[in-house]
């Protein structure tokens, strides 16, 4: 059964192109809008893999990072943030927060895949 | 596996069009004394979301100058930077580079490098006043730091290979390495690690075979060019980076001294800012070793395919530092109605309305047919295109309502034009928009914006009056132009109002005199208005850059009559001049009553319809020279004889034998006399200008059940043409 990944971007150029190439990938993918709109669905679909935005409307990355590890079925889901900065502050913070790993932006479709595969397979 | 980023620029396009236009209104609320940090932080993020989404489509110009602006952004939410006008005025300009760029990567007009240029600067010193301050306070920044260090040690200290590790605190900076060692002989890696070790403490090396990256930690008191230079003898510079960081979590210092591996992940520049030198071509990704689901970690941690990016030396650079700080506060932002809406082609829809346009002509045709049926003996094909009526007419409704957009669309855009210009012009000027929401149709909002712009420029130049005029006619100083939508009957107006000099009469004939126009003293204010319409018609005393060569107000005339609208001028002079724009809700469809005269059928809009009677014969007068009136509840009514005017041969010629039908346009009534109503119809609009040429006293035709082609009136030229012959 294909993996599915909810993937967090509040920027709709950017969900369509990870959308889009992880479904071409062969992954299912559900696309939410900022933090709240992922816990939503969070709370609804089965999930393999989270790949989030950090800066985000409403809810950001780090709060929903935090909020989904306080749901029990998502305590070892691995959660990717990706996030325009590299620097290590921010990093800190979503490993805080229970990132399982994070992929600076901007990415190349090949990247994402890449990193996807290594943790998901 | 390789995916064409192309297909999705379009959207990118159209997000970062919305994003630049959101950053432009907060920017334009903004309130530089008190700012709101909603409103920042949502500046902030338009910039971050384009900036992201730029690089990610590969358009590098327009991630340069969002990450400056996003650089001072970020200063002015955390409260580092205080926020001045002038700042305001950098965002704006910074907006406009980005559209331009925009529009230049759209493949529409060109973009302006040197505008870029002069705008990063901008922003890079005013975002710069912080740092002078910030450093004031802790002076951390490297070059300082460097400058300290005498350029003997190098030679000096080849005893360090022998230092232990807890001498390290000695060596002013730590660096982390990385290198391709690709093309790099076993031999020349080891005369470079024997090298470095001269400068100071060589803590750690990894060689990950696999991606032939090499990493070492490098602690010494040197610079970061001594080291650089160390290594571009051997190592391919494009594919060097060297970091400069300090540990910060110190118990996993402790734990994995020597692991950069792990160390990586806490690493932090020293002053909480990474160079972009090094950002640019560290680590795109990795994950945390004790986070839940990591993968195995010690082959996984970095893979540096980066690399080939063109490094950029040393501490040229540094001007364009990533802040990393950015993204820990709590965004929340209104949120958005994204979730629950689609995009979709705005062809797609015309298509969808044109089907439903031939649907209805197909319903009417259906409807006209089955009435010849006896009601009785089909009574279920009778409630069966009775259904089939609503229904269409709902669908049509609700395809209709895809294409309605609020006009603040269109109003969104006049602070900006207002701020501008009033600055521009030293005048003070408020501008209030008022039915913001009223809805109409797309392509008239995107046509009317041009006149519409035309107008608000041409009140603030000529209409509001410099602040000591103003209060030398008792005026506040601050004027005032409000913007006006509402609906009324089957359209939506349009005002352009100020408080400004209003329109000077005598001027206006004067000029009109000179420029030979035929006018005289007893003409109406609004036909003196009307001269402003004339091509090439000026009266400003001075031509400014603003307004004032003449050109425009007939273009604006003209591209509000195309849109089937009408223009009014309505001005007290020294009190303020009102513009009105009326347009047609929507140009696809219209609701009419069918009439005919001899053996053709004419459609009268609905919208103008207030009554239809059969006058008595003593109603009827004729007036000499003014042809015949009607007299309805007291009022006396021309009457348009619409055989007359489109020379038909008619059933019926006395009035009292016809229909007369009550038309209202403009605030004046006429009755238009015809043979006969037929029956109340919705008809699709089809141009009669495209298809035939432009008839006077009609707008343009439909197609009727039957096939036929009927004219549809134009109700107000009618009724207007019908008052001046009385006059």
């Amino acid at each position: 059964m294909a993996k599915t990944i909810l993937a967090v971007d509040d920027s709709a150029s950017i969900r369509q192109m990870v959308s889009f190439t992880l479904k071409n990938a062969g992954y299912e993918v559900i696309e939410a809008v900022d933090g709240q709109d992922a816990l939503d669905k969070a709370n609804v679909h089965a999930v393999n893999l989270v790949l989030t935005d950090i800066n985000m409307p409403r809810m950001d990355g780090l709060k929903l990072l935090e909020l989904l590890r306080n749901l029990s079925h998502y305590k070892t889901i691995p959660i990717l943030m990706l996030t325009t900065e590299s620097g290590d502050e921010i990093k800190a913070k979503g490993r805080a927060a229970g990132a399982t790993g994070w992929l600076v932006k901007p990415f190349d479709p090949k990247r994402l895949l890449e990193v996807i595969k290594k943790v998901i397979g | 596996m390789s995916t064409d980023l192309e297909q999705f620029y379009e959207i990118f396009f159209e997000e970062s069009s919305e994003l630049l236009a959101d950053m432009e209104a907060c920017l334009l609320r903004l309130d530089v004394n008190s700012p709101d940090l909603e409103d920042l932080n949502a500046i902030f993020r338009a910039a971050h979301s384009i900036k992201g989404g730029a690089g990610t489509f590969g358009f590098t110009d327009m991630t340069e100058t969002t990450h400056m602006l996003e650089t001072l952004l970020d200063k002015l939410r955390k409260g580092e930077l205080e926020v001045r006008s002038e700042m305001i005025d950098a965002f704006l300009k910074a907006g406009d580079v980005i559209k331009e760029q925009l529009s230049a990567h759209r493949g529409e007009g060109q973009a302006n490098p040197e505008a870029a240029t002069a705008i990063c600067e901008e922003l890079k010193r005013l975002s710069e006043d912080a740092n002078v301050k910030k450093v004031e306070e802790s002076p951390v920044n490297t070059n300082a730091s460097t400058a300290f260090v005498p350029k003997e040690k190098t030679i000096s200290s080849t005893e360090s290979q022998s230092k232990p590790a807890d001498n390290i605190e000695e060596y002013t900076h730590s660096y982390c390495i990385e290198f391709s060692n690709r093309g790099i002989n076993d031999t020349e890696i080891q005369n470079l690690f024997t090298n470095l070790k001269l400068l100071g403490a060589l803590e750690a090396n990894t060689s990950d075979n696999l991606d032939e990256i090499c990493k070492l930690t490098l602690k010494t008191s040197n610079c970061e060019e001594d080291v650089w230079e160390a290594l571009a003898f051997v190592v391919d510079p494009t594919k060097l980076t060297i970091r400069e960081a300090v540990l910060v979590d110190k118990i996993e210092e402790t734990n994995l001294e020597g692991k950069i591996i792990i160390n990586e992940n806490l690493l932090i520049g020293k002053d909480g800012i990474t160079e972009t030198n090094t950002t640019a071509i560290t680590s795109d990704y990795g994950f945390f070793p004790e986070a839940p689901s990591a993968p195995k970690l010690i082959e996984d941690h970095v893979i540096n395919e980066n690399l080939q990016q063109p490094s950029i030396t040393g501490t040229k650079n540094e001007g364009q530092a990533t802040l990393s700080k950015s993204s820990s506060k709590i965004n929340t932002a209104p949120s958005s109605s994204e979730a629950s809406s689609i995009r979709v082609s705005v062809e797609k829809v015309d298509q969808m309305i044109n089907l439903v346009g031939e649907l209805v002509i197909t319903q009417a045709m259906l409807a006209q047919t089955a009435s010849q049926f006896d009601p009785v003996v089909f009574e279920k094909l009778h409630s069966g295109m009775n259904q089939l009526e609503r229904n269409t007419r709902d669908l049509q409704e609700s395809v209709m309502s895809i294409r309605m957009m609020p006009i603040s669309f269109v109003f969104s855009r006049y602070p900006r034009v207002v701020r501008d210009l009033a600055s521009k012009l030293s005048k003070q000027v408020e501008l209030k928009t008022v039915g913001e929401n009223t809805e109409l149709d797309k392509s008239l909002i995107e046509k009317i914006a041009d006149p519409l712009t035309h107008l608000v420029r041409n009140s603030l130049d000529h209409g509001i009056e410099t602040p000591e005029k103003r209060i030398a006619a008792g005026k506040p100083a601050q004027g005032t132009i409000t913007l006006r939508a509402f609906h009324q009957g089957g359209s939506i107006v349009i005002e352009v109002s100020d408080d400004g000099a209003g329109l000077n009469r005598g001027r206006i004939l004067a000029k009109a005199i000179e420029r030979g126009l035929s006018v005289h003293d007893g003409m109406t204010d609004q036909e003196v208005w009307s001269l402003i319409f004339e091509a090439g018609f000026s009266t400003a005393e001075a031509i400014t850059d603003v307004s004032g060569r003449g050109v425009g107000m007939d273009v604006v005339k003209r591209n509000i009559q195309s849109l089937g609208g009408r223009i009014d001028i309505e001005s007290i002079f020294g009190m303020g001049t009102r513009i009105s724009i009326r347009l047609p809700l929507t140009l696809a469809i219209l609701d009419g009553l069918s009439v005919t005269v001899g053996d053709q059928m004419f459609i009268v809009p609905l919208n103008y319809i207030t009554e239809s009677l059969q006058p008595r014969v003593s109603d009827i007068k004729t007036v000499s020279g003014q042809g015949k009136v009607v007299q309805v509840r007291g009022e006396y009514l021309p009457v348009i004889a619409l055989y007359e005017i489109f020379n038909l041969r008619p059933n019926v010629t006395a009035v009292h034998e016809g229909i007369l039908v009550i038309l209202e346009a403009e605030g004046h009534k006429a009755a238009l006399f015809v043979d006969d109503l037929v029956g109340q119809h919705q008809v699709v609009i089809k141009s009669l200008e495209s298809n035939y040429r432009r008839v006077q006293g009609i707008s343009g035709a439909t197609i009727m059940g039957d096939g036929k082609v009927a004219l549809i009136l134009d109700t107000t030229a009618l009724v207007l043409a019908s008052q001046q012959e009385a006059a």
